[in-house]
C-alpha cells in the first residue's frame, strides 16, 4: 500500500496510466483482436518520439524560455543528409548514422551560439535557424529519391519476439539518460541551472558549457532521428520532421516535466510517447474523422494535465 | 549595532541619481529599438527597391500586417500574466473558418460562436490558474482542438468572409496606407488599456509578482481570466480581419501565427516572465516580421528554396543589430 | 517555563487595559499554528495597545513571522481566537486586516520590479482609480517618501526594478504608511533596516517614534537588538513557537534579551580571540582592484586571513565579489586569485537557494566533482558530506533528505555556509550573508569562520553590520565602488568606518 502511494505520487506514473487506459479502450472496442499488434506498432513509433522528446527534456529542464523548435527543421535535414551519405549503401549505415548526427550536433551549436552571441531568448533562436535550416534542406533535398540501404531499412524495422529492437535500443539509451540526469555533473549542472541560473552559477555551475552541451545534445538526438525516420519510412523527406515539434514538447509536459525547469524525469517521456501513439491508434480504429481525431487529441491532452495536475507551486 | 550617523547621506546606495537617469535612457533606448529595428528593415527595402515606399508598396507589403498585429497583441497578453499561447495560430485559423461560413451565412449563430470561443479563453485562464498547469501544454492541447474544430467546419479551403468586412480590409484612405492607420489606432487602444488604466497595473503586477499581488488582496484567478479572455478577444479579431484580406478560409490558414506572435511581443521589447511587455513594441515588432514575410522577398529576386530562410535570416539581423546598440550604450 | 510566560502577558495586557482604559489593536488568544508534522506556534497570547511600539525579538524559527502573517491575515491558526478592537474576528483575512487599518511590511520584498513606485503604490490602494489617478499615486507616494526620508531621490516614475535594493525597501515601507480610504491603525515592520544603511534606517525609527506618538500602533520585528531596545514600548521574546517573556523595554538590556532568546556567547569574546590569533602572513590569496578604482588601492588577502569590506550598503563591495569570482574561472585583469573560490550568497532566495533540491543537495552542488565514484555521483558521499555538515554547524532538522525550504531562513543560510565550507574553496567570499540572521546562528557562524581561517582558509567578508567587522583582520571600506580606506584590527572603531563611508578621501 505504502510502495503503491509512493509509485502515485511519481510525477511519470500518469503517462502510463493514461496509455494502459488507452489501450485497454481500444482493445475493448476490437474484442480483444490485435492487442499485440497494436503494442508492437506503438512502441516502434514511440522511439521516434522518445529520442527527440530525450533531447527537448534536457533543453527545457534548463528553465523558462529554454526550448528547442529547431528539432523539426533538423530532422528533415539529417533525414535527407543521412540518405545521401548511405547511398543506399549497406556499408555506409554507420558513416551516414555518423553524418546525421553530426549535422544535428552541428544545428545545436549554431542554436546555442545565436542565443549566447545575440543573448536573444531560446525560443526565437532556435526558431529563426530553423527558418534557414528549412531552407538549406529544401535545397538540399531537393528531388532526393534516395531510398536507405536495405540493411538499415530492416534493420529499423528488425523485431525479436514482436518487441522492435530499436525499441530495446532506445530503452537502454533512456536508461543512460535517467542516469545522467540524476547521477552525473552534467545533468546534476541542468537541474541547476534549470532552478535558478544565477545560484548556479554562484555555486560553481559552468552555466556556459552546460547549456551548449544541453542544445547540442538536442540537436545530435534530432540528427539521429532524422536517420532513423528515413529508415523506417524508407526515404527522407522534407517534412518528415514536422509532427515532431508539438510531440517532443507534448511528451516531455505529460511525462511530468517541469516547465518551469529543474525538474525532470525520463521514464515518463516514454509513458507519454506510448500515450500519445495509442491514443492516435485507438482514434483510427473508431474510424473517425481527421477533425474529430484532431479535436479528441487536443481534448485528451488538456484533460490529462487536468487530472494529472499541475506541480505545486514553490512552499 | 548600527552607529548613528549624523552625516546626511542623500547619496546612499550606488544608484544614485545621475546612475539612475542613466538607467532610464538606457531603458528609453531599449524602448526605442523595436522601432530602430523597424526602421532598418525599411531602409533595407529602399535601398533594395526604391519603389517599394510608396503608398502602393507599403499598402502591397503590409497586405497581411493587420491580423499579425492583432495576434501578437493577443499573445501579448498571455505573455504579460507569465503564460505562452501555443494555440493562438490554429485558433485564428479556427476563428477564419467560422467568419468564411456561420459568420456569414448565419451572422447570429455566428457571432454566438466566436464570443463563445473567447469564452472558452477565459475558461482556460481560470483552469490554469486553478490547477496550477503549465499553459504551454494546455495550449498545446487547444491547439489540436482548434484545428480539429476548423477541419469540421471547413473541411476543404473555400467559404467566404461577409460583404461588410471586406469592404472594411479593402478601405482605401487618402495619404496614409489603410495597415499603418489599423496599426497605430490597435497599438494606442492597447497601450491605454494596459499600460495606462489602473487594471491595467493589475494586470501587468500579476506578471511582475503575483504573491505580492494577492497578498494585496487582489484575485489572481480574475487576473489571469481577464488576460486569457483579452487574448481570445484579439485571437477573435485577428481572424477576421485575415478573412477579410484572403476573403476566403482554410483550416489551416493561422498555423504560422503562433510562433510569429511570439516573434512579434519579442521583437517588439517584450519579455518571457517578469510582466514586461509593451503593446507598442509588440505592434511594431509585428509590422516588422509582416515585412519581412511579405512578397518584398520576390521583388528582391531571392530564389523560392531560400525564402524562409531570408526570414530567419532578417530576424536574426534585426536582433543582433538590437544586441549592438544596446550594448554600445551600456 | 512557557506557562509562567503566558502568565506575565496577560497581567500586563490587564494593566495596559485598566491604565490606558483603550481596547488592544488586536490581541490573539490561544493562537496555535502546524505546518505538517512542525508545530510552529504553540498557543501563543499577543495583542497590541494603541499607541504601542511592540519590539518582537527570537532566533529564526521561533514562530515571529508565522504568528506576524496571522496578524496581517495572511495565515489563519489551526485554533485559537483573534480579535480587533475588542470584537471577535471569525473570517479574519487581508482585505478585513486593511479594512481594520492593520498594514504589514514583509521581510521578503513585495514590490512587482516590472511597475513604476507609483504602480506598486495603486496595487496596495483599490481606491487609487478613475481618471487622474496616476498623479494621484505619485504625490501620495512621494509625499509619504518625503516624511520619512528627507532627501532620498526616489522618483515615483522610476521602476522598482532599477532601483537597488535599500530604495525598495524604502518605497516599501513608505508604502505601507500611505493612507486612501482604509484608516491606518497598526504597521507591522518585519526586519525593516535589514537592507538600509544607517543613516536611512534612523530615519525610519524616527518616524516609527512620531507615528506611535501620534497613537497609532507598530509592530517592530528586528535582529538588531539595538533598534529594538531604542524604539519598542515593549519587547516580546519569542522561542520555539512560544512568547516567553513580555515586558517594558526598560526592562530588558542586552544582556537580557540575548539570555532569554536563548543566544549565546559574548561578543567580547570574538574580539578577544580574534586579537590573540593573529596569522602568519601566509602565501598571497586574492590581488583585486575595482573596476573604478583610479589610485593605487587594492585589495590583498593571504591564506588565514578575515578580511572585512565595510562602507555604505552597495558601494560596489558586492560587484568586487563577483568580480573575483568570475576572475577565478576565467583570467581577468586588474584581479589575481590564486586558489579555488567559493561564494555564500546574501540574498538567498536569488543567489543561494535550490527550491526543489533537498538540504544534502543544496550542500553538494558545489561539491560535485569531489562526490563521483567514476564516473557517477555517489549518493553515500553526498550524504556522508551533508551529515558532517549538519553536525559541524548544527542544521537543525530531521533529515537532511527533506526540502530546503523545510528549514527556517536561518538553517537555510547555515546549509549554505556548509555548501561553501564543505568544498575545495580556499578562498570564500561572503556576500553579506547574515542579513535577516538571528544572533545564534551569528554566533555559530563566526566560531566556524575563525575556526577555518586558522586552518589558511581565506574569507573575504562584505557586511552591512559594522559588529561583524570585529572578526576581521582588517577591513577595506568601500565609497561608490572605491577602496577609501583600509583599516587594521587595532584602528577599527565605528566612528573611523563612517568617517570613511562619508568623506571625500577618494
Amino acid at each position: 500500500m505504502a510502495s503503491l502511494r509512493l509509485l502515485l505520487a511519481k510525477p511519470w506514473i500518469w503517462s502510463f496510466i493514461g496509455a494502459l487506459l488507452v489501450w485497454l479502450a481500444t482493445v475493448t472496442f476490437t474484442g480483444g483482436y490485435g492487442g499485440g499488434g497494436m503494442i508492437t506498432a506503438a512502441l516502434s513509433l514511440a522511439v521516434f518520439t522518445v529520442v527527440v522528446g530525450v533531447g527537448q527534456m534536457f533543453v527545457i529542464t534548463l528553465g523558462p524560455g529554454n526550448v528547442d523548435l529547431s528539432l523539426p527543421a533538423n530532422i528533415g535535414l539529417a533525414s535527407a543528409v543521412a540518405m545521401k551519405v548511405m547511398d543506399g549503401n549497406d556499408s555506409m549505415i554507420a558513416v551516414g548514422l555518423l553524418a546525421a548526427m553530426a549535422c544535428g550536433m552541428a544545428i545545436g551549436a549554431a542554436n546555442y551560439l545565436l542565443i549566447w552571441a545575440l543573448r536573444i531568448p531560446p525560443i526565437i533562436a532556435t526558431l529563426s535557424a530553423s527558418f534557414i535550416i528549412q531552407s538549406i534542406d529544401i535545397s538540399y533535398g531537393r528531388g532526393l529519391q534516395i531510398k536507405p540501404p536495405p540493411g538499415f531499412a530492416s534493420f529499423t524495422n528488425w523485431q525479436i519476439l514482436g518487441i522492435p529492437v530499436l525499441a530495446i535500443l532506445t530503452v537502454l539509451f533512456s536508461i543512460g539518460a535517467a542516469i545522467a540526469l540524476q547521477r552525473m555533473i552534467y545533468g546534476r549542472s541542468v537541474l541547476a541551472i534549470g532552478q535558478n541560473i544565477r545560484a548556479a552559477w554562484l555555486a560553481g555551475v559552468n552555466v556556459g558549457r552546460i547549456r551548449f552541451l544541453t542544445y547540442t545534445l538536442s540537436g545530435a538526438l534530432g540528427g539521429l532521428d532524422g536517420a532513423l525516420l528515413a529508415g523506417y519510412f524508407r526515404g527522407a523527406n522534407v517534412d518528415i520532421g514536422n509532427e515532431y515539434l508539438l510531440a517532443s514538447i507534448a511528451v516531455v509536459v505529460i511525462g511530468g516535466t517541469s516547465v518551469a525547469g529543474g525538474k525532470a524525469n525520463v521514464p515518463g517521456v516514454w509513458g507519454a510517447a506510448l500515450f500519445l501513439v495509442l491514443l492516435l491508434t485507438m482514434l483510427n480504429t473508431f474510424g473517425v474523422s481527421a477533425g474529430v481525431r484532431l479535436l479528441l487529441t487536443g481534448l485528451i491532452i488538456v484533460g490529462v494535465i487536468t487530472a494529472a495536475g499541475g506541480q505545486k507551486a514553490l512552499r | 549595532m548600527r552607529p548613528e550617523m549624523t552625516a546626511a547621506s542623500v547619496e546612499s546606495g550606488p544608484k544614485s541619481s545621475s546612475e539612475r537617469s542613466a538607467l532610464a535612457r538606457a531603458r528609453l533606448l531599449r524602448g526605442l529599438l523595436p522601432a530602430m529595428s523597424l526602421v532598418l528593415v525599411l531602409l533595407a527595402i529602399a535601398w533594395l527597391n526604391p519603389r517599394a515606399i510608396s503608398y502602393f508598396g507599403f499598402s502591397l507589403m503590409l497586405n497581411l500586417a493587420i491580423p499579425i498585429a492583432l495576434a501578437t497583441i493577443a499573445q501579448m497578453f498571455v505573455i504579460a500574466g507569465n503564460e505562452l499561447d501555443l494555440s493562438i495560430g490554429t485558433f485564428v485559423g479556427f476563428v477564419g473558418c467560422v467568419t468564411a461560413t456561420w459568420l456569414k451565412e448565419a451572422p447570429l449563430v455566428g457571432v454566438l460562436i466566436l464570443l463563445g470561443s473567447i469564452g472558452v479563453y477565459a475558461l482556460l485562464g481560470a483552469l490554469i490558474h486553478l490547477r496550477n498547469l503549465p499553459s504551454i501544454v494546455v495550449t498545446l492541447g487547444m491547439s489540436f482542438v482548434w484545428q480539429g474544430l476548423a477541419i469540421l467546419i471547413l473541411p476543404k479551403p473555400g467559404g467566404k468572409a461577409p460583404d461588410w468586412l471586406l469592404s472594411l480590409m479593402a478601405f482605401k484612405p487618402p495619404f496614409v496606407p489603410f495597415p499603418i492607420i489599423a496599426a497605430l489606432l490597435i497599438a494606442a487602444v492597447v497601450h491605454f488599456g494596459l499600460m495606462r488604466t489602473s487594471y491595467g497595473v493589475i494586470l501587468r503586477g500579476s506578471g511582475g509578482n503575483a504573491a505580492a499581488l494577492s497578498r494585496a488582496g487582489w484575485s489572481l484567478l480574475k487576473t489571469k481570466i481577464v488576460l486569457f479572455a483579452l487574448t481570445g478577444l484579439f485571437g477573435v479579431l485577428s481572424g477576421m480581419a485575415l478573412i477579410g484580406i484572403t476573403t476566403s478560409a482554410d483550416a489551416n490558414i493561422g498555423n504560422g501565427y503562433t510562433l510569429l506572435s511570439i516573434a512579434g511581443v519579442i521583437l517588439g521589447g517584450g519579455e518571457f516572465v517578469g510582466g514586461r511587455v509593451s503593446p507598442i513594441g509588440a505592434v511594431i515588432g509585428a509590422l516588422t516580421l509582416a515585412l519581412a514575410a511579405s512578397p518584398l522577398l520576390t521583388f528582391m529576386h531571392i530564389p523560392p528554396d531560400w525564402q524562409v530562410a531570408a526570414n530567419g535570416a532578417i530576424l536574426i539581423i534585426v536582433l543582433a543589430a538590437r544586441v549592438l546598440i544596446s550594448r554600445k550604450e551600456r | 517555563m512557557p506557562e509562567a510566560g503566558v502568565d506575565i502577558i496577560r497581567l500586563d495586557g490587564a494593566e495596559k487595559h485598566f491604565g490606558a482604559a483603550t481596547v488592544d489593536i488586536i490581541r490573539l488568544d490561544g493562537a496555535e499554528k502546524h505546518f505538517g508534522a512542525v508545530r510552529a506556534l504553540a498557543g501563543v497570547d499577543f495583542h497590541v495597545g494603541a499607541g504601542e511600539c511592540v519590539g518582537l525579538v527570537g532566533h529564526n524559527g521561533a514562530g515571529k513571522s508565522t504568528l506576524m502573517h496571522m496578524v496581517a491575515g495572511t495565515l489563519v491558526p489551526d485554533s485559537g481566537r483573534i480579535a480587533v478592537r475588542g470584537g471577535i474576528e471569525d473570517n479574519y483575512s487581508v482585505p478585513r486586516a486593511q479594512q481594520l487599518g492593520i498594514r504589514c511590511v514583509f521581510q521578503e520584498l513585495s514590490l512587482c520590479p516590472n511597475l513604476s513606485v507609483a504602480e506598486n503604490t495603486r496595487i496596495n490602494h483599490p481606491a487609487l482609480r478613475g481618471f487622474g489617478w496616476r498623479r494621484k499615486a505619485a504625490d501620495l507616494i512621494a509625499a509619504k517618501l518625503d516624511e520619512i526620508f528627507p532627501g532620498h531621490s526616489i522618483s515615483a516614475a522610476d521602476i522598482a526594478s532599477d532601483l537597488s535594493i535599500g530604495r525598495r525597501q524604502m518605497v516599501e515601507v513608505a508604502r505601507a504608511f500611505t493612507v486612501t480610504q482604509d484608516p491606518l491603525e497598526l504597521v507591522i515592520l518585519d526586519e525593516p533596516t535589514s537592507s538600509l544603511d544607517a543613516h536611512t534606517a534612523g530615519q525610519l525609527l524616527a518616524f516609527v517614534r512620531r507615528f506611535v506618538a501620534g497613537g497609532k500602533s507598530c509592530i517592530l520585528i528586528s535582529h538588531v537588538l539595538g533598534e529594538v531596545l531604542g524604539n519598542a514600548d515593549r519587547i516580546v521574546v519569542m522561542r520555539d513557537g512560544k512568547v516567553v517573556a513580555s515586558d517594558a523595554a526598560k526592562a530588558f538590556d542586552r544582556d537580557r534579551l540575548v539570555t532569554t532568546m536563548g543566544g549565546a556567547a559574548a561578543r567580547e569574546k570574538i574580539a578577544a580571540e580574534i586579537a590573540t590569533q593573529k596569522p602568519e602572513t601566509g602565501p598571497l590569496r586574492v590581488r583585486a582592484r575595482p573596476a573604478r578604482q583610479q589610485d593605487g588601492n587594492e585589495l590583498v588577502a593571504h591564506a588565514g586571513e578575515i578580511i572585512g569590506l565595510a562602507g555604505l550598503a552597495g558601494h560596489g563591495q558586492t560587484d568586487l565579489l563577483l568580480a573575483i569570482f568570475a576572475a577565478a574561472a576565467r583570467t581577468k585583469t586588474g584581479i589575481e586569485v590564486t586558489a579555488p573560490v567559493a561564494l555564500v550568497a546574501g540574498d538567498r532566495q536569488s543567489d543561494g537557494i535550490f527550491p526543489q533540491w533537498s538540504i544534502a543537495q543544496n550542500i553538494g552542488i558545489r561539491s560535485l566533482a569531489r562526490l563521483r565514484n567514476g564516473l557517477l555521483i555517489s549518493p553515500r558521499r553526498e550524504a556522508e558530506l551533508a551529515d558532517f555538515w549538519q553536525k559541524k554547524i548544527g542544521i537543525r532538522t530531521p533529515d537532511m533528505n527533506s526540502n530546503i525550504f523545510s528549514l527556517s531562513g536561518g538553517n537555510q543560510q547555515k546549509a549554505l555556509f556548509a555548501r561553501a565550507l564543505g568544498s575545495d574553496a580556499k578562498i570564500v567570499l561572503m556576500d553579506d550573508p547574515m542579513r535577516g540572521v538571528d544572533i545564534g546562528t551569528k554566533l555559530e557562524v563566526y566560531d566556524l569562520v575563525r575556526e577555518e581561517a586558522g586552518r589558511g582558509r581565506t574569507f573575504l567578508w562584505y557586511t552591512t553590520e559594522t559588529e561583524e567587522l570585529d572578526n576581521c583582520h582588517h577591513v577595506y571600506v568601500f565609497k561608490n565602488g572605491r577602496i577609501v580606506a583600509k583599516l587594521g584590527r587595532d584602528e577599527l572603531t565605528e566612528e573611523k568606518i563612517i568617517q570613511s563611508s562619508f568623506g571625500d578621501a577618494a
